[in-house]
Parts: structure tokens; sequence; C-alpha cells
């Protein structure tokens, strides 16, 4: 059994065959209709979530299988104070895999760790998301027809934003990637990213404060919201809010062939006048998101489908 | 000085930073060993001033793996039929569990009370250890 806690969890091939599977349901759908029938997902969301939820959701429906869950911690017996650990042991009795976001980091590990069914991290805290980072490198393999040799442009909130250390952490280990970090200084990655991560690994990166000089370099631009919830002072929330606003004028430094990710919800960081741009890719990485979930349910079930 | 026999079989940590035996003491363990146990505060050392020194009768088998972490300096010597055997060295152990608490506010050991705090050592050269949940450094100078 295993669990999808990071996204180094897979190695660079399994990521390679997931993606393939990922694919292959985009484009025959009815064949995998049936693959979760008599199955059940959990979704254990402590923390208010509509895309990753739903995804989730959406991805076990249309395999057949069922789902049931919580989707606030106010709802769920973590009100009681029951522990994380605890309520990963009970809810494998219920169902046969399950997915989950908690606000706080090393969550989703701690559940694993207590399990004895396949678990996926939804989110934990600012930590890791990994399953937007599969969106996300489906959504650039797709669309890109590629994941190496490239520049990535991350932009916003880098110190608490979970699916850009997701992403670094996964694209690192493509031939050829080179970073470029934009954000205010309060804001960018954390040292074990940097350390860790890139500098480990010798990968070329700048970290810059204006979008407006990365935007020509980039091949992928990803924008981030710069989140409330992350923030314990809200005069510091307000103050970094819009430091980074993405629109028809910026675009137009940019590369025809870019394309612009968001892992949504966004608030002001995208203009709307930009979602009519060829390059905006985040609504169609949406659609991805699902794909990409019913193959990582598919492999973890070991369910193969002919 | 104070004097208190010698070992026949057991362990001497010789060296403990002046103050330190009790938090040793409590890290090891010791507390729930059968063993007779000395414990020695303050003793006069010509390398270091003043010293502590805990002296273990019996037990050879111990895991002393977290006192590379505490102080590398610390001498271990095993001690068989009167003689030392073995000196020990000390190296930084590659887990270290409750020992240091996360002080990452976000961190899921800030609300689970009962998780083991558990550290990995994520860089030998800086001695650096990282939260196993949360992945929050923790330098040896911040112990």
């Amino acid at each position: 059994m295993r669990h999808v806690i990071s996204p180094l969890d897979f190695t660079v091939e399994e990521l390679d065959q997931l993606l393939d599977l990922a694919n292959d349901i985009e484009h025959h759908r009815e064949k995998y209709a049936h693959a979760c029938d008599g199955k059940i997902l959990a979704t254990l969301f402590y923390e208010p979530s509509t895309r990753t939820r739903l995804s989730f959701e959406s991805a076990m429906l249309r395999m057949g299988g069922k789902v049931l869950g919580f989707s606030s911690a106010s709802s769920s017996s973590a009100a009681k104070g029951e522990s994380v650990s605890d309520t990963l042991r009970m809810i494998s009795c219920y169902a046969d895999i399950c997915a989950m976001r908690h606000p706080k980091e090393g969550a989703a590990l701690v559940g694993s760790m207590a399990a004895s069914i396949p678990v996926i991290n939804a989110g934990d805290g600012g930590h890791q998301h990994p399953t937007q980072t599969l969106t996300d490198m489906l959504t650039i393999r797709s669309l890109k027809g590629r994941l190496d040799n490239m520049t990535i442009g991350l932009c916003g909130d880098l110190k608490f934003g979970r699916t850009v250390h997701s992403l670094i952490n996964a694209m690192v280990r493509y031939p050829g990637i080179r970073f470029v970090l934009i954000s205010p200084k309060e804001l960018r990655i954390p040292d074990y990213t940097r350390e860790n991560v890139l500098e480990a690994n010798g990968i070329p990166y700048e970290e810059v404060t204006s979008l407006d000089e990365a935007m020509p370099k980039l091949d992928i631009l990803y924008m981030t919201r710069v989140q409330r919830e992350r923030f314990f002072n809200e005069e510091e929330y307000i103050r970094m809010k819009d430091c980074y606003i993405l629109d028809k004028a910026k675009m137009a430094l940019g590369k025809e062939d870019m394309l612009v990710l968001h892992p949504l919800p966004r608030v002001n960081e995208i203009s709307v006048e930009v979602d009519s741009d060829p390059r905006a890719a985040y609504f169609r990485q949406v659609q991805f998101g699902v794909y990409v979930r019913m193959a990582l349910i598919l492999t973890l079930l070991g369910i193969q489908v002919q | 000085m104070l004097t208190i026999s010698g070992l026949k079989e057991g362990i001497v940590l010789d060296h403990i930073q002046a103050g330190k035996a009790m938090k040793i003491y409590k890290y090891l363990g010791l507390d729930e060993l059968d063993h007779q146990i000395a414990i020695i505060k303050n003793a006069p050392s010509k390398k270091m001033g003043r010293k502590d020194i805990i002296k273990i009768d019996g037990a050879l088998d111990l895991d002393l793996d977290v006192l590379g972490y505490i102080d590398h300096n610390i001498t271990v010597n095993i001690i068989r039929d009167d003689v030392i055997v073995e000196k020990k060295t000390l190296k930084l152990p590659k887990k270290i569990t409750n020992v240091i608490r996360c002080k990452n506010p976000r961190c899921i050991t800030s609300i689970e009370q009962e998780l083991p705090n558990i550290f990995v050592l994520a860089d030998e050269k800086d001695k650096t250890y990282r939260c196993l949940y949360c992945e929050e450094k923790y330098g040896q100078t911040g112990h």
C-alpha cells in the first residue's frame, strides 16, 4: 500500500506512467466509467476547499465509485478534539482510499502513519499539495508537449503557497528547468525549498520582485493568490494582497507560446480580461485536475483497466 | 572531589558540560533502568574547569546516539572487567525523537500533543535537523 504525501513519492518513470494514464482517461472516458464500482473514497477536508474536494469527488464518481466525508473541521469529530491519527484509523474501516486536507503542516503524513488505506495529501497547510502539482504537470505536458527545458516563473505568495513548493520539488527532476521566483521579499520561498531543493540539485534560479522584467523570459507563468488564511496579521495581508496583477499589458510582454497557470481560486491577481487570451490555461487546468486524480485513485487502488 | 567507586562493567559518560547531566539522564531514558547510576555534578576538570559525569553500572547496550546531537564532546567509555575496552566516537544521529520540539506554529505537532517530535538530520556539515512533519529547520545552535 502506498500514500501520496509529497510529489516526490513518485519516481519520474512512475509520474510518466501516471500522466500517460491520465491522458488515456481524457481520451477514453467511457472505458473507465465503472473502474471503481464498489469502491469508496473518503474526503476529509478540515479546511474549506471547493476545487480540490469536488475534483476528487468528481474523479471517483466518474469511475463508478462512491464518496463520503466532511468538508470542514467543525462538522467532524475534530471539533470534539479527536486526533488526526484516530480519525484516520476510524476512516480506514469506512473507505478504500482517502483524500485529506488539513490546515497544519505534516497532517497528511501523520494520517498516513495511522491509516490502513492509501492516503492522498490534498494540501497540508502551507506545506505540500501534490495533486495540484500532478494537475500542473499534466497541464504543462499536455499543452507544451514536454516537461523539460523550460523557464518557469512562479509569482505571488511563494512563502505560504504550497502549490509552488510542490511544483518546484517535482520539476527539478527534469533536465533544463530554470526558475524565476517573483515575489515581495516577505513572501519569498522558504529556506527548505531554496536550500534542500534548488541549491542541493544545482538548479538555476533567480529571485526578483518585478513581474514586468521577468515576463519575456518565461515559458510558463504560474500565478498564485496571496492567501488571507496563512497570515496571522491582517494588516500584513492587506499590504501584500495586490502586489501582482496580471493584465493585458503585462501579457503583451510575454512569449507567444507562454502558458499562464493558476491553482485557483483567483482573487485579483489575474484580471478577467486575460481569460480570453489563448495562453490562459487555468480553466483547462481544472479539467486536467479531474483526469489526473482519476489516474491517481486507480493507481493507488491497484486497479488496471484493459 | 567526591569519590564514587569504579565500575566493573558498564558505561561512563565523561566530559559532560557542567549542569547538563540531568538533561542527558532524561534523554537517554536512564530513569527507566534498574541499574545503579551515579550522577556527579560539577566535578573538577583540567580541560573544562567543571564537568558532569554519569556512571551506569552493568548496562552496555544503551542507545547513545542522541548524545551526538546534545554534545559530541562527551567521552563515552565502555568498561569491562574494570578496564576501558572502548572509547566511542559520537556521531550525529540520523533521527532524534522528543529531544527538541518543533517551533513552527503551523506544524501538526502544535495541536496534536501526543505526537512524538521527530527531527531528521538534513545536513551533517551544518548540523541541521528538520521536523519530520513540516520540515522546519532546527540548527544545533538553537539547543
